[in-house]
């Protein structure tokens, strides 16, 4: 098992991140937004095209392609030796990182493009868009209710309110927290401030949560390319290595959740730790997922960045600002900076390996050296945190 | 009650469940080798594999685990019906299930409030599972 899991430690680095013109991009397609975000990260990493061997997307609600990893390749004029699309919800880009790097180890292929990103804000009306992720919902034991994602969330945020007294001021904080961080990255969908106030005033969409505590809906793609460790020696871009890796799926409809309280981000938390040899008090930085300002709060619980109950206060307080004891989501997250797709949780392994060469500005994470990137799909339901660092460990 | 909401479609896992639904009986599900209920029925028990599960009707009975009160609805069908409830429901028996819960005074639903199942008519020919608060008062003193 040990040995197993320490097959992929340290063997791979990422190379090369990208990503597409985000908000509103009407004269793009959600491929056309793939590929942008993938010319960028080649760029970005001074690899060649025909260095690409491998290919990994998710999925597309805009462009619901059956083989969307073969249309992707098609698209890019890519003939890999190892291609899929792989859906995971929002854990695909973390999940997809951990299969890369195991093709590489194994030697199935040397270099691969992870890539993801929809046309969500411009590709479909907003009715569209919101009865698509119904998809998520049971069809013969949720849907008859009429659910929608928010208030599958809204369900757990009111039951973390009921057993540790989180409050709606202290999700706000969340939205807040993130939106500052946003303001700072060049490339953020959303570029105005908001206070706590406007988040409480905002629009209700299921109870205890208001529009300002839901993700964005954006046009936006993003990419990165893995690569050996050996190879990534002498490349254009600082690489940033896999430490560590693990995954964990409890369930994919809430009703069938084991907890409402407790999911598989404790234990993909703990493989990707153990694989590292590290801890939650090594990281420096981290990136977690934020579809909704409840979640980061439960991720820094289960992940062993505060105790159970104490998120929220761990935002409220400013433990979560850039400058704070641990900065989460530098770029913004999908709460301000993008959301569309898989790319969501793809940019915080993008913005995880900017923290880790430097040089971002305000947006830097003073001495970032060890950086936690936190994925879930579904509602809580599948998991894959990974752990990056400047250095081999 | 409302022909537009959606009717419930069975498969053949769940045919029994809508059917009996249909008859005013919530079914779930319990293994007859390890015991174990479950909501959402299958072809096999989720705990041990066995196929030897037998229907067992629910009291009909529960405890409000989670709840939400959406004010907007995800579906057009639905938005003549906002604000509801949507709550996740711990069966007397155990296992989880979603619902609506409805009657006068669903959007004062609390964690831990008592409710009881009833029928709502989706069509023609079927009937979903909901919930309406009981003896809520007594229970929040």
């Amino acid at each position: 098992m040990t040995q197993t899991m320490n097959s992929i430690r340290n063997k791979v680095a990422i190379v090369g991140v990208g990503e597409s013109d985000i908000g509103k991009v009407p004269t793009m397609s959600g491929l056309g937004l793939n590929a942008q975000a993938a010319r960028r990260a080649l760029d970005d990493s001074g690899l060649k095209l025909s260095d690409i061997d491998g290919v990994l997307t998710a999925y597309s609600f805009t462009e619901p392609y059956f083989m969307l990893g073969s249309v992707l390749c098609e698209y890019l004029g890519i003939k890999p030796r190892y291609t899929a699309s792989m859906i995971v919800g929002g854990a695909s880009p973390a999940v997809m990182l951990k299969h890369a790097a195991e093709a590489i180890t194994a030697g199935h292929c040397q270099t691969v493009l992870v890539c993801a990103g929809e046309n969500r804000a411009t590709g479909q009306s907003r009715d569209q868009a919101v009865a698509a992720l119904m998809a998520v919902g049971h069809p013969y034991f949720e849907k008859p209710y009429g659910p929608s994602i928010p208030a599958f969330y809204a369900m757990i945020a009111r039951r973390h309110m009921e057993l540790f007294g989180t409050t709606e001021e202290q999700m706000a904080a969340v939205s807040v927290t993130t939106r500052q961080h946003a303001l700072l990255h060049p490339n953020a969908h959303m570029k105005k401030p908001i206070t706590i106030e406007d988040v409480m005033g905002s629009k209700p969409i299921a109870d205890p949560l208001k529009i300002l505590d839901c993700c964005l809906l954006s046009d936006a793609g993003g990419a990165f390319i893995v690569t050996s460790s050996e190879r990534a020696k002498d490349l254009r871009s600082k690489p940033a290595y896999l430490a560590g890796i693990g995954e964990y799926h409890t369930h994919e409809h809430l009703i069938c959740a084991p907890s409402l309280t407790e999911f598989g981000a404790a234990e993909s938390g703990q493989i990707a730790y153990r694989m590292a040899g590290l801890g939650p008090s090594d990281i420096d930085v981290a990136e977690l997922y934020d579809c909704f300002s409840i979640v980061p709060i439960i991720e820094l619980e289960e992940l062993g960045f505060c105790k159970q109950g104490e998120g929220g206060s761990f935002y409220q307080e400013g433990h979560a600002r850039i400058g704070g004891r641990l900065p989460v989501n530098t770029h913004g997250g999908m709460l301000s900076h993008a959301h569309a797709g898989a790319a969501g949780g793809l940019f915080g392994i993008v913005e995880a390996v900017r923290q880790l060469r430097g040089g971002l500005g305000a947006r830097q994470v003073e001495g970032a050296e060890i950086a936690l990137v936190h994925n879930e799909g579904g509602v809580l339901s599948s998991h894959c945190t990974l752990i990056l660092t400047k250095d081999k460990q | 009650m409302n022909s537009e909401l959606p009717i419930p479609v069975a498969n053949p896992d769940s045919q029994v469940y809508w059917d009996s639904a249909n008859q005013e009986r919530l079914m779930i599900r319990q293994c007859q080798a390890c015991k174990e209920l479950h909501f959402m029925p299958r072809y096999l028990c989720p705990a041990c594999w066995s196929t030897e599960l037998e229907w067992i009707q629910a009291s009909g009975f529960g405890v409000v685990h989670s709840f939400t009160i959406v004010r907007r609805a995800p579906m057009k069908e639905f938005d003549h019906l906002v604000p509801y409830v949507i709550a996740l429901i711990e069966l007397k028996e155990g296992p989880r299930m979603m619902t609506n819960i409805v009657g006068q005074d669903a959007l004062e639903t609390r964690i831990g409030d008592q409710v009881k199942v009833c029928f709502e008519a989706r069509g023609p020919a079927a009937k979903v599972p909901q919930f309406v608060r009981h003896l809520a008062k007594e229970v929040a003193n």
